[in-house]
């Protein structure tokens, strides 16, 4: 690991200041950032140690929950509050990296972690996220947990994130602290396609900091579920991940929410699918139609061809278990 | 990651007296340390101690408390925990497996918490408690986890064994351990290479269902 300088501002205006310097990089958890600089892919001058900042709280507003981007991700999975409104967002955090890693990795620093693309990882391989302008190794390279959706020809990497997917389904906001005051993203405006600037993985400013994540209040509690596909029973990365949130009354769908991961740079919102589920019948038939809907656009490669067929599948399957019908 | 310090030993031993590269390094250090001008650094640097004027610079200082023992200490900040425990504290019960935060072999716990010590940076456990596979028993008298693993046989070659038993005592305080599949899904950052999963689960179950005290 290259060597830097640690320095633990006291308060926002500390850390604002401090990342407004070039080199810089704020760590919160460190559980992705520092595995990133053990393998040489990020190497900053100085590291803007955050934990001094009073940004852990979970707290209940008018409209909803509003969640500290310093608030751990077993703190977020096993707060009653999360549990009983926003039970999608715990199963998500639950379906992700482990009891250890969960303890030590924040809101925040969840939403910035990069992707696990192995290209992107290997310093001796070309990535154009890593090194702009290098090439794609994993586009005729070994492909299979890649993109299937929203990709360029620069990048075919996937966001790794399953507490992501949870809150661009369940409407979340970000709130971004800046020097010139704090403006609020729509979660799902957070994260970017890579386009021809790959490297950039959010929308997010170099001098900018995330104070935290708003969530509104919904009529999902009953019938949510997050269905995660992977490789092995736990403790590995999404082949396909899927947030399903529906109201149902009278056996009607009033309204429905639905993100994949593991499909795209970014959470994937399924916006068509969720409008040709409203005012349907909640049956395993409408939700076949609505996972055909929402892979209307999708592009394999050479080793990922089967994401083609396992998303739609786990669409269905999510929507299923959130009407209870499984 | 190697131990700045433990590299500067080695290379002295290796180094006759008079090397020239040496000398040049004195001799530029003290160039840089008059530049920056820190006092204590020319001090360093006028006593051909490069290697010191280096960690003037480099250094900060670490409150921890590790089982119970205070220490205040000097670190580089890219120490992770598990080397500062290791290298430094002599701790060498915490194992190192893959270093990349994906075998669980490192688990210690901050606060009560359970983390990845090769993830943690020494420097942001600042002022925190630690407790390591060394900290459980109470002298001799081993705790219940770690008479229940010899036990049920929990381990082959032994090298997972100190991640395990701490994570397992973690997975019960959690409230985690109220069935097999609740316990092998709490367990999933632990990974055993013999495959002695099955007597993991049973030691874990034993502890839990003996309603000790963990």
């Amino acid at each position: 690991m290259k060597q830097f300088q640690y320095v633990r501002p006291a308060n926002q205006q500390g850390v604002l200041a401090a990342i407004a310097q070039p080199g810089t990089k704020i760590i919160a958890g460190g559980s992705n950032l520092v595995d990133l600089m053990k393998h040489g892919v990020m190497s900053p001058d100085k590291l803007v140690d955050i934990n001094k900042l009073p940004l852990r709280n979970i707290s209940g507003t008018a409209g909803g929950l509003h969640i500290g981007a310093l608030a751990l991700n077993s703190q977020v999975a096993e707060d009653q509050q999360v549990k009983n409104k926003f039970p999608l967002l715990s199963q998500a955090l639950n379906a992700g990296a482990s009891a250890q890693l969960r303890n030590m990795a924040t809101v925040g620093g969840n939403m910035m972690q990069r992707t696990r693309c192995p290209y992107f990882y290997d310093t001796t391989m070309p990535c154009n996220k890593r090194a702009p302008g290098t090439g794609c190794g994993a586009k005729e390279g070994f492909n299979r947990m890649h993109a299937i959706f929203g990709f360029s020809d620069k990048c075919i990497a996937v966001h790794p994130s399953d507490m992501c997917v949870a809150l661009a389904a369940l409407d979340a906001t970000v709130t971004i602290q800046g020097r010139k005051g704090t403006r609020q993203l729509k979660f799902t405006d957070f994260h970017r396609l890579p386009g021809t600037t790959p490297e950039l993985d959010n929308n997010l400013a170099k001098d900018e900091l995330i104070t935290g994540v708003d969530i509104p209040n919904n009529n999902f509690a009953q019938h949510s579920y997050y269905l995660k596909v992977r490789d092995r029973a736990s403790y590995a990365f999404a082949l396909i991940s899927v947030a399903a949130a529906l109201d149902i009354q009278n056996g009607i769908i009033r309204d429905a929410r639905l993100a994949m991961g593991g499909v795209a740079h970014k959470p994937w919102r399924l916006t068509a699918a969720e409008q040709l589920l409203k005012g349907k019948p909640a049956t395993v038939a409408n939700f076949e139609q609505a996972a055909q809907v929402a892979m209307q656009g999708a592009k394999a490669f050479k080793d990922n061809a089967f994401k083609l067929q396992m998303a739609p599948a786990s669409i269905t399957e999510a929507l299923t278990h959130a009407a209870g019908l499984a | 990651m190697e131990d700045q310090n433990k590299g500067f030993e080695a290379e002295d031993a290796l180094q006759p007296k008079d090397n020239p590269r040496r000398d040049f390094l004195k001799k530029s250090s003290l160039l840089t340390a008059v530049a920056l001008t820190p006092g204590v650094a020319i001090k360093a640097a006028e006593n051909h101690l490069d290697e010191k004027v280096a960690a003037v610079f480099e250094k900060l200082s670490l409150d921890i408390t590790v089982n119970g023992t205070a220490h205040n200490l000097s670190i580089e900040p890219r120490v992770t925990l598990l080397d500062l425990l290791r290298e430094q504290l002599h701790l060498t019960g915490t194992k190192k497996g893959c270093d990349y935060g994906q075998c669980g072999a490192c688990t210690v716990h901050v606060d009560e918490h359970r983390v990845n010590s090769c993830l943690t940076l020494a420097m942001m456990v600042d002022g925190k408690k630690v407790t390591t596979i060394e900290g459980l028993a109470k002298g001799e008298q081993l705790h219940p986890m770690q008479e229940a693993f010899i036990k049920h046989d929990g381990f082959q070659c032994g090298y997972c064994t100190p991640g395990q038993i701490m994570s397992a005592v973690a997975c019960i305080r959690e409230g985690h351990a109220n069935s097999e599949g609740e316990i092998r899904e709490y367990m999933s950052g632990n990974i055993c290479r013999c495959g002695a999963y099955p007597n993991i689960v049973n030691a874990i179950q034993e502890v839990k269902n003996g309603g000790q005290q963990v």
